[in-house]
């Protein structure tokens, strides 16, 4: 059986411009950040991203990446909005598809299934309809109803995070909710898996029981061992979302000065640059913290 | 008790929504509707079921902004949740930024679509939500910018806009409170328009009329909210709300 590992710059090369990419993970929880920063660093661009949005949305919209954006929504969790998404709706500078979550997830289940639509009753009655005119509603064959006829959302490549995966590429959260990622790798061409660390097949049970094994290797492409890969975002239990890290991120998103120091300190250099500075910036705030309290 | 404040007035008008909702989930956004569901459950809802915000379905009463410290008693991932939402055991207590008289709520963004003039958080699950289980909003400053003749974006469906979408959308259509720092309203049989049901302590049927930028159904004499009982207060006191987090919500 062919091992799947993929350093973070093999993993850059597989995405090319144009392409449609699924993100995994929920708002500011478990987002595979470690390949949207490499995607950062790359030459990619036009991209159309469908998401459950976090920051992800903000940096990939900030580097100016995005062409069209497919979401239910983007939130930072305990920030409602992300500033750099705010502004490149308000600019016009991304197209855009706004769904209702579960629509989006109903779309993603479609392309999954390999059906063109499946039938939901959300959005009908609301502007959903009116802002994606392409929507189209469905006559139920049994009863006097009709419904949206969700489109399906197929992906060229899926990203998630997980906690642990093996070499060939299955896959395990460890965490209390799996969100939608078996969902986005059955929807992709290809699926990229990022975690925090891979072990042998035969360490997969230890600790965990064979349910949080969420998706097996027949849908893996690659897998690349990033450890703390979903930060700011969360990835429970090996870490909870950096709050203070990602305040500073959406001050500092707000102003064009602001963020190219942001861009300068933590995105110019390579993923293990990243997470130095990230260190640094948690050894500068630290005494700040405490001289508050 | 005549000592209650206004926000727990509030927390009292919102935990009288799920009043009689049985054995369903009651998902409340907002700190005043949360220590709303829980004092229900405390005292006159029982069997109503509470998330810890992420992924369990957790018994007891704790307090807003802190960690739920009850019994586990289920798993909750967001896909469950919204298996949920399309069986219709739920009722969400939402908060929107607009919302009109026939309760059209938008929480999406302000002026056009295409390039709002404010982004706001995008539809979310509100229209999920509204065709498909009970929906009640929250309005934690009730002013003419919240309430406006027609909103700009339907995230939430109204009455008159499931109407005209048809039976797929009006079949489990339930829209049934909107609790306000003022008043509580729910909605008209006929026409499905906005309806004052009552004030509370303190307010005037002319202030809500002043702040809400449509015409209301007031069908005569419009009673009071009720107050807290002594029970209730010390609840949300020292139990749900000891850090008095519900006065930034609504100031006394």
């Amino acid at each position: 059986m062919a091992g799947k590992t993929l350093t973070l710059d093999e993993f850059a090369t597989r995405v090319t411009s144009g392409m449609t990419i699924g993100i995994g993970g929920w708002g500011s929880r478990r987002k595979p950040m470690a390949l949207v920063r490499a995607l950062l660093r790359s030459p990619v661009t036009d991209l159309t991203v469908v998401t459950l949005g976090g920051p992800e949305v903000g940096l990939l919209c900030a580097a100016g990446k995005v062409r069209k954006l497919v979401y239910g929504f983007v939130s930072l969790d305990s920030i409602p909005l992300d500033p750099h998404f705010r502004a490149a709706r308000e600019s016009g500078a991304v197209e855009t598809a706004e769904y209702d979550e579960g629509m989006f997830v109903t779309g993603l289940r479609a392309a999954a299934n390999r059906l063109s639509f499946l039938p939901i009753r959300a959005g009908l009655g609301s502007d959903v309809l009116t802002m994606n005119p392409g929507l189209r509603t469905v006559a139920s064959p049994y009863a006097d109803e009709e419904y949206v006829a969700m489109p399906a959302l197929p992906l060229d490549v899926a990203l998630v995070h997980v906690n642990r995966a093996d070499p060939v590429g299955n896959v395990q959260y460890l965490g209390p909710d799996p969100y939608f990622d078996d969902l986005y790798a059955m929807a992709a061409g290809a699926c990229y898996v990022s975690c925090e660390e891979i072990v042998p097949t035969g360490r997969l049970l230890d600790h965990a029981p064979a349910q949080t094994l969420l998706f097996s290797r027949m849908y893996t492409t690659g897998v690349v061992e990033t450890p703390r890969g979903a930060h700011f975002t969360s990835c429970v239990p090996d870490y909870d979302r950096d709050e203070a890290f990602q305040a500073h991120y959406a001050a500092a998103a707000k102003d064009p000065e602001a963020w190219q120091g942001f861009a300068r300190t933590f995105l110019d250099g390579g993923e293990q640059d990243y997470q130095a500075a990230v260190a640094r910036f948690h050894d500068h705030a630290a005494p700040r913290q405490e001289s508050r309290a | 008790m005549t000592d209650a404040t206004r926000a727990e007035v509030c927390v009292i008008a919102c935990a009288e929504a799920f009043r009689g909702d049985g054995e369903i989930l009651a998902s409340a956004f907002g700190t005043i509707p949360a220590i709303g569901v829980r004092l229900a459950r405390a005292t006159f809802a029982p069997d109503l079921l509470l998330t810890d915000g992420e992924a369990q379905l957790v018994r007891g009463t704790w307090a807003v902004g802190a960690p739920a410290d009850g019994v586990v008693e289920g798993w909750s991932p967001f896909r469950r949740i919204f298996d949920l939402v399309w069986h219709g055991k739920r009722h969400a207590m939402m908060i929107p930024v607009q919302i009109d008289r026939y309760g059209n709520t938008n929480i999406s963004a302000l002026g056009d679509h295409a390039r709002p003039k404010v982004q706001l958080i995008g539809v979310r699950g509100a229209p999920g939500n509204t065709v498909t289980h009970p929906v009640s909003y929250w309005v934690p400053k009730h002013a003419p910018r919240a309430f406006v003749p027609r909103v700009d974006l339907v995230s939430g469906v109204g009455h008159d806009s499931a109407a005209a979408a048809g039976t797929g959308a009006r079949r489990y259509h339930d829209l049934r409170r909107v609790v306000t720092n003022l008043a509580v309203f729910d909605f008209a049989p006929e026409g499905g328009a906005m309806r004052l049901r009552s004030v509370h302590p303190g307010v005037t049927v002319d202030e809500v009329c002043a702040a809400t930028g449509f015409p209301l159904v007031i069908e005569g004499e419009v009673p009071e909210t009720r107050l807290p009982t002594e029970e209730e207060l010390r609840l949300i006191r020292d139990v749900l709300d000891p850090r008095g987090l519900r006065d930034e919500e609504v100031p006394a």
